[in-house]
């Protein structure tokens, strides 16, 4: 039931909503702010006017190829998240409608990996890496973050089929599909809100991961993150670079999800909100 | 046609027997209920039948041959669901017409069977509508319009109208009980109330903890119960039971009496006792007795019976109307 609010207490809300939003976009504003000075103004000290130069820009793309780590990222985000996926629909399906005594131990286990911190495992798996001839290689880092983020790909989808009562796959069985018939014409349609938002963010994370990009790629397979890491060269911080290479990074992510915010929290509030 | 004969069927969930052996014969084109109360398994049975739970022994077979292995889909039955599970992605005429599309039907021979059905059921204003945008009695048409283009040799119904208010309820009774009348096909149907059994069925099969209680016709049922709990659940207010003392003066352990079978009076009877809620009907009187021999049972009365909270009432069971149960609760 909606409650009753005084137009005060509104004006409140709004004010508080947008200074919580302005602190936690300001570090990706100041970045844009920064990209758009000259080397000079940025290491000046904190200022919030720009010259409005887009020579970062220019350099940046002149000396360093943008185009080819935006193209391992691309490559990373959507394989890693395809690949996921089709290891996730079946595991979800079974977990979901075939659930057994173990199913939400095996549930917990896998979102127990999540808790550990990666750097754990980054020797052996630089190893694997090594010996694997995987090291600084596309396919190498789509299964490390296929891998990374299968756990919450799988608790996303696990609980949005859920949320799909049974009694409609059985009606579908009743009425004559065979399993490949019915997750095709009936769950899969019905779970479109949920494995879009699914989606979505493992796109999401992928492209922003940044511990095994940088420790598995020197350049051949490096994307996006590893494009700005490399912006700390031996030559010393160039600030104003450093802040056009980062927001040449995000970019592409960030109006991503700007077009797909609403898909994105209907995905993410699913099941909570009926 | 549309037969189906089970034999020996058990049902185990892990260590827990939900049916510990069911024979049951369903003759082509009968309506049989079955019903008990929660947690009998009515359902279970029922989904046994469908192919939606594997048999732990026992065979099943329709028309002779045995399916006790096949899929749901291959045994030629379809289901109505408790909660319609229509597709909620698909228009209605896409819902009926699903069946038909597995089945790999020519677009033409689909959409005859979709408008048929369609019309049967006064569905031709929503065939173009989702689900979401119908209510509850328009929902369960959908979903009985998808049983039917199936041509299937026996419907299932799964508690179908317990979703549904009373009013509609009865209407849909009604009208489930028409369409039986004019296909024709044989009709199992689940429920726990037992006005629709006796008000639908040509059988009825009481169930309780998986047992089968009794099978028979509502009248066989509700004259001659084969026992105290049959006797208890047919019927509407429930029968009266009377033990000890005045039951073995009738020569049985429990003797049941109906509300309708007693004889009233104010002034003597058998049973002396004092009146506690009186329900005026219009019709009827149901009056809510505490007798002084501790039990509490309910009489049926005329409409206008004159009396009130708290008066005195001597009641007799009429003549031959005292249904008597053994110990072991069989009728004797």
């Amino acid at each position: 039931m909606a409650r009753a609010v005084s137009q005060n207490t509104k004006i409140g809300y709004t004010i508080a909503a947008w200074l919580v939003a302005l602190l936690i976009f300001f570090p990706i504003l100041y970045a844009i702010i920064t990209s758009l000075k000259t080397e000079q103004e940025a290491i000046a000290g904190f200022d919030l006017i720009p010259s409005f130069t887009l020579e970062s820009y220019r350099e940046v793309q002149s000396q360093y190829n943008y185009f080819r780590p935006f193209m391992n990222s691309v490559i990373i985000a959507i394989g890693s998240t395809v690949l996921a996926l089709i290891v996730a629909v079946p595991a979800a399906w079974a977990m979901a409608f075939a659930p057994t005594k173990r199913t939400k131990d095996i549930l917990m286990w896998m979102l127990s990996t999540k808790m550990m911190p990666a750097v754990a495992v980054l020797v052996p798996i630089y190893l694997i890496f090594l010996k694997t001839g995987l090291m600084d290689t596309r396919i190498g880092l789509v299964i490390v973050l296929m891998l990374m983020n299968l756990p919450i790909v799988v608790w996303m989808l696990y609980t949005y089929f859920r949320e799909i009562p049974g009694e409609i796959l059985e009606a579908a069985r009743m009425d004559g599909a065979t399993l490949g018939q019915e997750i095709v014409h009936v769950l899969t349609p019905m779970a479109v809100p949920g494995i879009a938002s699914t989606l979505l963010l493992n796109v999401i994370l992928a492209w922003n991961e940044a511990f095994w990009t940088i420790q598995l790629t020197t350049t051949n397979a490096a994307p996006l993150s590893a494009f700005i890491a490399s912006f700390s060269s031996p030559q010393g911080l160039f600030w104003a670079k450093l802040s056009a290479a980062s927001v040449m990074a995000i970019a592409p992510i960030l109006i991503m999800g700007w077009f797909s915010q609403k898909q994105l929290v209907r995905g993410l509030t699913f099941g909570a909100v009926k | 046609m549309g037969s189906i004969t089970l034999k020996n069927v058990r049902k185990a969930f892990g260590e827990v027997e939900v049916i510990p052996g069911v024979d049951l014969t369903i003759e082509d084109g009968e309506f049989v209920v079955f019903v008990g109360p929660s947690g009998c398994g009515k359902s279970t049975l029922l989904r046994l039948i469908a192919g939606l739970e594997d048999v732990t022994s026992g065979g099943i077979s329709i028309d002779g041959k045995d399916v006790t292995d096949a899929g749901p889909a291959q045994r030629g039955l379809a289901m109505v669901f408790q909660s319609y599970a229509l597709y909620p992605h698909m228009s209605v005429r896409k819902n009926i017409a699903f069946p038909l599309k597995m089945a790999k039907m020519s677009e033409a021979e689909q959409e005859k069977r979709v408008s048929h059905a369609a019309k049967i059921l006064n569905l031709d204003s929503y065939l173009d509508r989702k689900p979401g945008q119908l209510s509850g009695g328009q929902r369960q048409r959908v979903a009985i319009g998808r049983a039917i283009v199936r041509e299937p040799s026996a419907f299932l119904f799964d508690e179908p109208l317990s979703n549904l208010d009373a009013a509609l309820r009865v209407n849909m009774r009604v009208e489930i009980s028409e369409l039986h009348n004019s296909l024709k096909t044989t009709m199992i149907y689940v429920t726990h109330d037992q006005v629709e059994a006796m008000t639908m069925a040509d059988k009825i099969v009481v169930l309780r903890a998986g047992r089968v209680e009794q099978v028979g016709s509502p009248l066989e049922l509700y004259s001659r119960p084969a026992n105290r709990f049959v006797g208890g659940f047919i019927g509407s207010p429930n029968m009266n039971f009377i033990e000890g003392e005045d039951a073995a003066r009738h020569g049985a352990h429990t003797i049941g009496i109906r509300p309708k079978h007693w004889k009233l009076s104010q002034a003597e009877g058998e049973f002396p006792g004092t009146v506690g809620v009186a329900e005026h009907l219009g019709s009827d009187t149901f009056l809510h007795i505490d007798l002084d021999n501790g039990a509490h049972i309910i009489a049926r009365a005329a409409g206008e019976f004159p009396v009130h909270h708290g008066d005195r009432i001597f009641l007799t069971p009429q003549e031959g109307r005292i249904y008597k149960f053994g110990q072991d609760g069989l009728a004797l």
